[in-house]
């Protein structure tokens, strides 16, 4: 049993502690942009953001965010033009697709903290979001983009895209 | 003949002698206490005192009422279930006298006159304001509602189990000494030493205990292993790389983490989010100031050119060949999204060499975290780090363990393997 704000509005899922709260986001709640990858939270698919951070909602037992503000790809932004949303359309990022909702969450995250990253940055912030169809080249520049659009000083652009 | 007889009168003597000292007479009941004699002021700030005290930590369970006891304390010695607390007449404390909760509190003895065992810190009590005893007595019995709910027995083994033995163990090793202002330290200094030493009992943690769970007074706040966790030293000897200055450890109890440092964990957690929390800014920094200088910090110095800092950002810029380090590789894709933080210190991107799970001797509290993460109330709040517990294996969590401490400059820890199953399979701490 946990009571949390989902995408703002308060959510009391009653289940068991220890139910990873993906199961209570897709299963539950009926919210399926959130995707099931490894399990083990080494690849990064089941992304949502808890208090405004990154986090593997495969291996986060639901009991952890009792009270905690948590935030799905559904509602990263209200018309799908968060900058990171945007720089996706754009530069057609997704292959298969099933990854992208962890990526753009991670992505949107990394913009928070360091809102102009570099190359290296975006590599060792991101190297936990695995994309089976290889776009992570796009992913970069779709990134570096996104920091452009909201206004973040240019950084060392990778040439790539 | 006339020798024998002599030793056995000494004998009898100092049984009798004992046995005066170890009997404490009951304290009559009261019907109920006259709660017309608390002031509204007292009330609240009992209700501040208690929550510095962390009572309603030790003296509820999870899933259970407020200080209606039976929070397991799992001790060397066996497991300890803690009291009923509340002011429920026939199970909990009310009909104690505020004489005899006074006596609870600054001597460990029951109202009935029986021993309390030292789980519970009276010796810290006892160095508590006449005044802010009262204060908890009035919010207990003001404002806690009464539990119906009779504890448990303590699984302590004989003879440990026999309470008036409790009296040799304060004759031999308790703390009778009341709190002591100084006069060379500030007012600010002595009122963190009187909360830190008194009511928040940061040394029932903190400070090392002798074979018969003595606190060493000698060795005050030289960490000690407690609850499955290790409470790091306080001292000189605390393993972080950089110093806690005032400020720091100011920013740690006020919001569970300080970014030149490490976050509030296992339960380090309630004692920021649910005492000192509760604690004025002033007393909050009272206590900082008083555990800089316990760990013999100056708090003016800067650390944007220190080299501890300085190399800690670059080390993590660097990681070895992922293909080579198996350890680094499961470090690259669990933790680094979250534990990197380029060029800068972010608060919430920890940077874990600078914390002190890598430098310990032990690796019990960098397990811990691995294994159980951080709920929402605990560290950073609101914020929450995985579970690995049922993801990596033992062996997964040991190489990246291993990785993080080499990385952190510091020698291998032995056994890891097998340290993380004993971790693993401990008696978790329990919120």
């Amino acid at each position: 049993m946990a009571t949390f704000k989902l995408n703002g509005k308060t959510m009391t899922a009653d289940v068991e502690n220890d139910t990873p709260l993906l199961w209570v986001i897709r299963d539950e709640l009926g919210l399926t942009g959130t995707k099931f990858g490894c399990g083990i939270g080494t690849c990064g698919a089941c992304t949502v953001h808890v208090g405004g951070r990154a986090t593997r909602s495969c291996i986060t037992p639901v009991v952890a965010v009792e009270g905690a503000n948590i935030t799905t790809i559904e509602g990263l932004s209200e018309q799908g033009d968060h900058p990171v949303q945007v720089a996706w359309q754009q530069l057609q990022v997704p292959q298969c697709g099933y990854c992208q909702s962890g990526q753009i969450m991670q992505a949107a995250a990394l913009l928070k903290d360091i809102p102009s990253p570099s190359d290296e940055e975006i590599d060792a912030v991101m190297s936990g979001n695995l994309c089976r169809c290889m776009t992570y080249v796009r992913i970069r520049q779709a990134i570096h983009d996104a920091a452009a659009a909201t206004g973040a000083p240019a950084t060392k652009e990778s040439s790539h895209a | 003949m006339q020798k024998r007889l002599i030793v056995s009168l000494v004998l009898i003597a100092g049984v009798g002698l004992f046995s005066l000292y170890a009997w404490h007479s009951p304290i009559e009941p009261i019907s109920s206490p006259d709660n017309a004699q608390f002031t509204s002021e007292e009330i609240v700030e009992g209700r501040i005192l208690a929550a510095a005290g962390y009572c309603s930590t030790c003296h509820t369970p999870a899933d259970g009422q407020l200080y209606a006891g039976n929070y397991a304390m799992h001790t060397e010695f066996g497991t300890i279930y803690t009291s009923n607390i509340t002011p429920d007449k026939e199970t909990g404390i009310g009909s104690w006298s505020l004489e005899a909760f006074e006596r609870a509190m600054r001597s460990g003895v029951s109202q009935d006159g029986h021993h309390l065992l030292p789980a519970f810190p009276y010796e810290h009590f006892n160095k508590m304001s006449d005044a802010d005893i009262k204060a908890i007595y009035a919010y207990i019995m003001t404002s806690i509602p009464a539990v119906n709910q009779l504890k448990k027995d303590n699984a302590i083994p004989f003879p440990l189990n026999i309470r008036w033995l409790q009296a040799g163990w304060k004759l031999l090793f308790a703390d009778t000494a009341p709190f002591v202002a100084q006069s060379a330290k500030s007012p600010e200094w002595n009122r963190g030493a009187y909360l830190a030493e008194g009511v928040s009992h940061c040394g029932a943690c903190h400070t090392p205990r002798n074979a018969v769970g003595a606190e060493k007074r000698d060795n005050m706040y030289a960490g000690a292993a407690i609850d499955g966790w290790i409470a790091p030293s306080l001292t000189t000897t605390n393993p972080a790389p950089l110093p806690w200055r005032a400020q720091d450890i100011f920013e740690y109890l006020t919001t569970g983490n300080s970014p030149y440092h490490d976050s509030a964990a296992g339960p380090m957690a309630p004692v920021v989010h649910d005492g000192m929390s509760a604690l004025s800014d002033s007393d909050v920094m009272a206590i900082s100031i008083y555990f800089a200088n316990v760990a013999g910090v100056n708090s003016d110095q800067d650390f944007t050119a220190n080299s501890q800092l300085i190399s800690a950002i670059d080390a993590q810029q660097t990681l070895p060949d992922l293909r080579l380090d198996q350890g680094a590789n499961l470090y690259a894709v669990a933790c680094q999204s979250c534990h990197y933080s380029g060029q800068d210190i972010v608060k919430g991107r920890p940077l874990l060499s600078l914390g002190s799970s890598l430098h310990l001797a032990e690796p019990t509290n960098l397990i811990n975290v691995i294994l159980d993460g951080f709920h929402a109330d605990q560290g950073l709040k609101g914020i929450v780090m995985p579970a690995y517990r049922e993801a990596f294996s033992d062996e997964d969590i040991a190489l990246i363990a291993g990785y993080l401490r080499q990385s952190a400059g510091e020698k291998a820890w032995p056994n890891l393997i097998s340290k993380v199953g004993e971790v693993r399979n401990q008696p978790q701490f329990a919120q």
